[in-house]
């Protein structure tokens, strides 16, 4: 073929090439329509809304708002000593402005997030300022209290003064920014986060583990196993599946508690006194033993999907080529196996470290997760920047690990039952 | 899975003990529904056995928590499952119409971005459920859908497109399309090809991902507990409450209906599963 072919022509007399293309491009718009009321949907009420947790997370313009003319006069401050009168006069006027609109309250509390005693001067200085003669601000506000003579409260409003902040990010790792600028850590009985963190990764990869060591052996039975008979224990499986989480773990509740069917059990076979029942619920064995029993479906569906397609006739020519069942099995099936077990890892680990319904029911406070922690401030402490921040750095590892199952299995390989 | 005769006793052996393992593991998955069945006929107000029931006495048994479930004073369960149901209802529909429509587009090939639109399509399914509360009840305050039923209705169709998107994408793998081109040949609009030949081939696809999204729905309680007031609240909502405050044995006869109606819907899912895999000439 050279270039100097004549060139195909439809019917019309336009070249087929361009016809051609524009038909292609009036099927991928036809195709596109189709996906867009939901892809538009999802991006409105989803995509954007986790996009506004970012805003929320990293904004800190409350107090930037409050005190516009300071932050404009501190501009030129070098931050070492006491600012000038420019300074403070300029704050005279933002604070006079945040009386009249009963806002000094809120800045009080804001800034005495960022240095403790911040409360008690600003109430005297409210009370003082009304009787402020004009001129010569800098002596008449350090008059009020010793503490407005101090430099280092000068620097805590300064620290206010950037729009945005990972503040709260730092909060989550438990560390914080402290005077002279450094990020260091919280004091070592103070680290509620980063315990809270390690203790979700543990439980998750726990779960995901005994999860797998007991769907298994199921799922290569219920593979392996004539139809009718594996149709039945299918059912031991998919009804768990599809029934509601809060009844399963009501139903954990039930057997866990001292008088619990378990505790019961236990006492009949002897193994532990009537008196010494073991605390088995609100710990962490209850939200293992819950989590590793609700989860455990979402592991053996697809390790079942990719050994139904696993030949029997593998085994038998391993074990005829001299194989034990063993070696057989271990070189010749379990690598096999390897997609399934790839896809029901990482499925039962993303849906494990999310979790919150379980251990907030069955976990007491040492077996809660971090998405408890999270619940706990969108609900309680209403710090929703806070939360917002935790659940994006949650968000990122999710997206992380997923990032690996689509690398290994593929999203479109995802089966359901 | 009868053993060949020639075995070694060894190897038999580790075969029982494969067996026992596998029938513990059923077991763990199965006997915990179980409990609650009995003790939701329990005559007493504990939700432990009590020595009549352990001694099959017929007094320790009766329908009290039920009655109590249904005629029970001051009691949510009525308003909760009318809200569930609603709810539910609206959001499986709304999932159905957007799930199948947006995977009609993505089973195309001539579709742009295939992977960067599937991702995001099934997102609200890979991100923890707690994230997606947090997110969708900004957006719903923003829009001022808080604690009312659209918002809940919403952000359930959110949460269960994608399991339609799944299960329809998954049915449209082994559609054959030249039925469709045969339809359009013989002069069928899209819209008619699509609802008399492109629908009903589809259609198991269509109803189990309809199923999952009205369980999820039906099931759902992370979201709504940001989003519901007071009027909103739904069975999981109450479930959830109750266990937090006061265990009492109505919440079992909640579960036991909740169990069964599960069944009904497993049953369902695996008869549509099977008719979907004979169409698709999967042959197990």
């Amino acid at each position: 073929m050279s270039s100097e072919t004549k060139q195909i022509l439809t019917t019309d007399g336009i070249p087929l090439e361009v016809s051609l293309k524009k038909a292609e491009r009036r099927n991928k718009i036809k195709a596109f329509l189709l996906v867009a009321p939901l892809l538009f949907f999802l991006i409105i009420t989803y995509v954007f809304p986790i996009g506004d947790m970012l805003m929320r997370s990293v904004d800190d313009k409350m107090v930037t708002n409050m005190l516009p003319k300071t932050f404009k006069a501190m501009e030129t401050w070098d931050g070492q000593e006491l600012p000038d009168e420019e300074v403070f006069e300029a704050f005279y006027l933002d604070f006079r402005q945040l009386v009249d609109n009963k806002q000094e309250g809120k800045l009080s509390t804001q800034l005495n997030y960022t240095k403790n005693g911040f409360k008690s001067i600003i109430k005297k200085l409210r009370r003082k300022s009304k009787n402020f003669e004009e001129g010569n601000y800098k002596e008449q506000i350090m008059a009020v209290h010793k503490r407005w003579a101090d430099v280092e409260y000068w620097k805590a409003i300064k620290r206010r003064a950037p729009a945005y902040t990972g503040q709260k990010y730092l909060k989550g790792m438990d560390m914080y920014k402290n005077e002279s600028g450094e990020i260091v850590s919280v004091e070592k009985d103070r680290r509620i986060h980063r315990v809270l963190w390690l203790r979700t990764l543990e439980i998750a990869f726990f779960v995901t583990v005994f999860c797998f060591l007991m769907a298994y052996p199921i799922a290569h039975l219920l593979a392996t196993l004539p139809m009718k008979y594996s149709n039945l224990l299918m059912i031991c499986v998919l009804l768990p599946f599809w029934t509601s989480l809060l009844v399963r773990t009501a139903s954990w509740m039930i057997l866990l508690q001292q008088q619990g069917v378990v505790n019961d059990f236990f006492v009949m076979i002897g193994l532990v006194a009537d008196d010494a029942r073991p605390e088995m619920m609100f710990n962490k064995t209850g939200s293992y033993v819950a989590m590793t029993q609700i989860l455990l479906p979402f592991m053996v569906l697809p390790l079942y999907s990719v050994m139904k397609t696993i030949s029997p006739s593998l085994m038998r020519a391993g074990k005829s080529l001299g194989g034990t069942p063993f070696i057989a099995f271990w070189k010749v099936y379990f690598p096999l196996t390897i997609p399934g077990i790839g896809a029901g890892c990482l499925l039962v680990f993303i849906l494990a470290i999310g979790y919150y319904i379980t251990p907030a029911l069955v976990g007491g406070a040492s077996g809660t997760l971090i998405s408890n922690q999270i619940a706990y401030h969108m609900k309680s402490t209403l710090d929703w920047s806070f939360a917002s921040a935790m659940g994006l750095m949650l968000l990122s590892g999710v997206l992380v690990i997923y990032w690996i199952y689509n690398k290994i299995v593929g999203i479109d390989n995802i089966k359901l039952g | 899975m009868a053993l060949p005769k020639y075995t070694e006793p060894h190897y038999r052996i580790w075969h029982y003990i494969y067996l026992t393992i596998c029938g513990a593991v059923f077991f763990f998955l199965i006997a915990p529904l179980f409990v609650i069945f009995p003790l939701s006929f329990n005559a007493e107000e504990f939700l432990s056995f009590s020595d009549g029931m352990k001694s099959l006495d017929p007094d320790a048994f009766s329908l009290r928590w039920y009655k109590d479930m249904i005629y029970g004073t001051k009691n949510p369960w009525g308003l909760a499952a009318k809200n569930s149901f609603i709810i539910a209802i609206f959001a499986t529909i709304g999932s159905v119409i957007l799930g199948t429509v947006a995977a009609l587009g993505l089973s195309s090939r001539h579709m742009p971005y295939k992977g960067l639109i599937m991702a995001v399509l099934i997102s609200p399914m890979i991100v923890p459920l707690i994230i997606s509360g947090v997110a969708i009840f900004f957006f719903m305050a923003k829009a001022g859908l808080a604690a009312t039923h659209t918002g809940i209705v919403l952000a359930h169709i959110i949460l269960g497109t994608p399991f339609v998107v799944i299960t329809v994408t998954a049915t449209l793998s082994g559609f054959d399309h030249s039925v469709t081109r045969a339809a359009a040949s013989l002069g069928s609009d899209p819209v008619n090809t699509f609802m008399k030949i492109t629908l009903p081939l589809i259609l198991p696809g269509v109803i189990s991902g309809g199923l999952f999204a009205f369980v999820t729905s039906f099931d759902e309680v992370v979201v709504v507990l940001f989003l519901a007031g007071l009027e909103n609240t739904t069975i999981p909502i109450q479930m959830w409450t109750g266990l937090r405050e006061q265990l009492s044995p109505t919440i079992l006869a909640v579960a036991t209906c909740l169990i069964i109606l599960s069944t009904l819907i497993l049953v369902t899912a695996e008869l549509l599963r099977r008719r979907s895999e004979r169409l698709r000439g999967i042959n197990r």
